[in-house]
């Protein structure tokens, strides 16, 4: 299994992958899709987990339960963050970040 | 090429191109779809490491859980039809160089560490292995944050629920902050 494909062009995409989503929150206005860029980020760290774990130690479980546990700890940010979003929206009418400020000194 | 190396490749491009239109689509249902994409693609690089079983939870938490939620509380939020104005010249050139800056440093180091490859058999994984895992204490036990999880994820719901319901008559916020 897994002819032909290096472990770097498995990391090469998570980096790629990852900083997609670090220009996508830097640039994003509008908090859902802050919250989408986010997921793309944990996404790729998720792809490094599972690579690592199958091509340098693959007689171990560290990678699958740590991507296991960051799949976990995605879902129940990202139902926080959006029970957070529709709250804000209740109030404010708008979940655009630059009109929510507040809480701005 | 082999198979496997046409499949790395067609997963790899749809994951590239659609990050690049979810972070810079106009349209934000449309984004929300263009992530849709890039967690199924990631749920076969899962296939192809042999993991079925992250896959299948990739495809059943992410790509069935996370993306309705999102998908819900985009049309509970937005006008669909709405599009976003364009972001401005100068915050998507400095971000663009710091993420660029940043790929490129990262990617550099990347080719130039040397990984050993490991020798040694592959561990099968099984249902039985895993939960049994998940609950040991002993050497390769993951109990602890197993337990630790269950706690985070009863918090999280037990604080969507508070932060999410709407506010009592007698609540004095819900009266001070009418727009």
């Amino acid at each position: 299994m897994n002819t032909g494909i290096p472990l770097s062009y498995f990391l090469i995409l998570a980096a790629i992958m990852f900083f997609i989503g670090v220009y996508g929150f830097l640039t994003r206005r509008n908090l859902i899709t802050i919250l989408m860029s986010l997921e793309l980020i944990l996404n790729s760290v998720n792809i490094n987990f599972l690579a690592f774990n199958r091509y340098l130690y693959p007689h171990k479980l560290e990678g699958f339960f740590f991507s296991l546990f960051v799949i976990a700890v995605a879902a129940s940010e990202a139902a926080v963050a959006i029970a957070i979003i529709i709250n804000i929206y209740r109030r404010f009418t708008t979940i655009n970040v630059e009109d929510v400020d507040t809480m701005k000194y | 090429m082999t198979a496997n190396q046409i499949m790395f490749f067609l997963f790899s491009v749809v994951i590239i191109v659609c990050s690049i239109l979810t972070v810079t689509s106009r349209r934000i249902l449309r984004a929300a779809t263009y992530l849709l994409f890039v967690l199924v693609s990631s749920a076969g690089l899962y296939f192809m490491l042999n993991y079925q079983f992250i896959a299948a939870v990739q495809l059943t938490l992410y790509a069935g859980g996370i993306v309705v939620l999102i998908i819900f509380s985009i049309l509970l939020t937005s006008q669909i039809s709405q599009k976003f104005e364009p972001v401005g010249w100068e915050k998507s050139l400095f971000s663009a160089i710091a993420s660029i800056a940043g790929a490129f440093i990262t990617i550099i180091t990347i080719l130039d560490f040397k990984f050993s490859a490991s020798t040694e058999a592959a561990k099968e994984i099984n249902m039985r292995l895993v939960g049994n895992s998940l609950l040991s204490v002993g050497k390769d036990g993951y109990a602890l944050p197993f337990e630790v999880i269950t706690i985070l994820l009863l918090a999280a719901m037990i604080a969507a629920i508070v932060i999410a319901k709407k506010a009592g008559p007698k609540d004095p916020q819900s009266q001070t902050t009418k727009h």
